[in-house]
């Protein structure tokens, strides 16, 4: 039934894109200026924030499925609130962590004033593309540690533990052992990292706006033409990202198989 | 030589406090006991694996108590192998000397000088997947006794074998150990195969260890 309901939704898309749209109108959508930097800039903040999602996902993963500590039940647990969380609150409480943190009383000024006095006045966070990139890894992150926290466990620690006895340590047995049997984990999770990342819209709308040629990501295109009435460039748009979705997890799936079949035999 | 002086071990809410015994160097210790009685972990301390509580573990004229277990040169064979899933056989062999920094020339040499003692030199091109029961302990055997230990502790090897593979896969552990001049500790719930292999048989009873004399060895038998 599932099946038949996604199914159904992209049929009702491709029908109505099919029934209103010609392909002249297509490839004039592709060719608009605004939607080209909307997919260029997709592509590059989806990366970016898969691969830093990765980097902070497998050491986190490991940590939650070797050790045991005071207060992991907690970590865990908070670890999933950008999951539960309503994608606005997420980019809400972004917006206030760096615009209004730390308090006036300390006088430090918010961590966008800091930013920019480092790095000049044309750095910043809020409504440019770091924005866009931070909202979308806070949420594709938490994909990714779960993600990996299962793939580590699914990983006998004795294989780490036999590569001590023969001389390694900590982390050269994590890195000569326990990375290149993760590696179908670490794939997943950089793919589920990615497509979710190119899902979000919550979080891009309130922390890094949705403003033209700056911060237009495929999600907030969608937005821009339902906002003008654009039915139809919406819906191609739309299609446009199921396609792209497809192509990452279906390339990503091949590619899995034959590094498994690589690996294993 | 092996020498556990009142060691004690915590794991979670189980604890072992006072445990004592020595394997004589060259010889063949056995730890019997039933499943859950702790057997893995005093072996776990002994690899440097599991922190103790109390007491000192001395290997040959070392006391390796504190030492981490990459610096304690005991070779390790866990139950069922476990295998690193991504490495061929050689690879194998060869990931104990490349750890310890052994030359190109001098760990080909001793790959395929293990590989023929074992009898896997045929495998030594294939990965873990599909290996037999047999097959994967051999090669466990072998990673283990790569860099040449001193020491060998054997966490239930046997235990997962056809009564035919078991058989010769305890004669050859036996011959390896004895021609190699190796102290070994193996843990086993099994008193055939305890009897068949062991010099000095140890049994842990309700957090107690004490050694089996020859009488009661034959009454068990």
């Amino acid at each position: 039934m599932y099946l038949l309901l996604i199914l159904g939704m992209l049929l009702a898309d491709v029908y109505y894109a099919g029934t209103h749209v010609s392909g002249r109108e297509f490839i004039d959508l592709l060719n608009n200026e605004n939607i080209r930097y909307s997919i260029w800039l997709t592509l590059i903040s989806c990366t970016i924030s898969a691969l830093l999602s990765i980097v902070v996902a497998v050491p986190s993963g490991y940590l939650l499925s070797r050790y045991g500590f005071r207060g992991k039940t907690l970590v865990d647990a908070v670890l999933d609130i950008p999951i539960v969380l309503p994608p606005l609150v997420v980019g809400l409480s972004l917006l206030i962590l760096f615009n209004k943190m730390p308090p006036e009383s300390w006088g430090l000024g918010s961590f966008e004033d800091m930013i920019q006095r480092v790095f000049g006045e044309k750095a910043g966070v809020t409504y440019k593309i770091p924005a866009v990139i931070l909202a979308q890894f806070s949420v594709s992150c938490a994909f990714a540690v779960r993600t990996m926290r299962n793939t580590f466990d699914q990983i006998s620690p004795r294989t780490e533990q036999v590569a001590r006895t023969l001389g390694c340590s900590h982390a050269r047995a994590f890195f000569s052992v326990v990375v290149p049997e993760s590696w179908r984990g670490i794939s997943t999770a950089g793919t589920l990292a990615w497509t979710r990342a190119m899902g979000e819209f919550g979080p891009i709308l309130v922390f890094a706006s949705t403003i033209r040629g700056r911060t237009e990501v495929l999600s907030s295109t969608v937005f821009l033409e339902i906002s003008i009435g654009n039915l139809e460039g919406a819906v191609m748009v739309s299609l446009l990202m199921v396609t792209l979705a497809l192509v990452v997890l279906v390339a990503v799936r091949v590619w899995d198989k034959n590094q498994q079949h690589r690996i294993l035999i | 030589m092996i020498a556990v002086q009142d060691l004690g071990v915590r794991a979670g809410d189980f604890r072992l406090d006072g445990i004592s015994f020595e394997i004589p160097a060259g010889g063949y210790g056995v730890l019997m006991g039933r499943t859950g009685c702790g057997k893995t972990t005093i072996l776990e301390a002994i690899c440097g694996l599991k922190q103790v509580t109390a007491g000192t573990i001395r290997l040959g004229d070392r006391e390796v108590t504190d030492l981490p277990a990459s610096l304690r040169g005991i070779g390790f064979v866990p139950q069922d192998g476990t295998l690193f899933t991504t490495m061929t056989v050689r690879q194998h062999l060869a990931f104990g000397p490349k750890v310890q920094g052994w030359s190109k020339g001098d760990i080909d040499r001793r790959v395929d000088e293990l590989a023929g003692e074992l009898g896997i030199s045929h495998l030594l091109k294939r990965k873990p997947y599909g290996l037999s029961g047999g097959e994967r302990q051999r090669v466990s055997l072998g990673r283990a006794l790569a860099v040449k230990p001193k020491v060998i502790c054997l966490d239930e090897p046997l235990s997962a074998l056809d009564e035919n593979t078991h058989a010769e896969m305890t004669a050859l552990i036996r011959r390896l150990v004895t021609e190699n001049g190796i102290t070994a500790l193996h843990i086993t719930h099994s008193r055939t195969e305890a009897e068949a292999i062991a010099d000095r048989i140890f049994l842990l009873e309700e957090g107690k260890l004490r050694a089996l004399d020859s009488s009661e060895k034959e009454k068990k038998a």
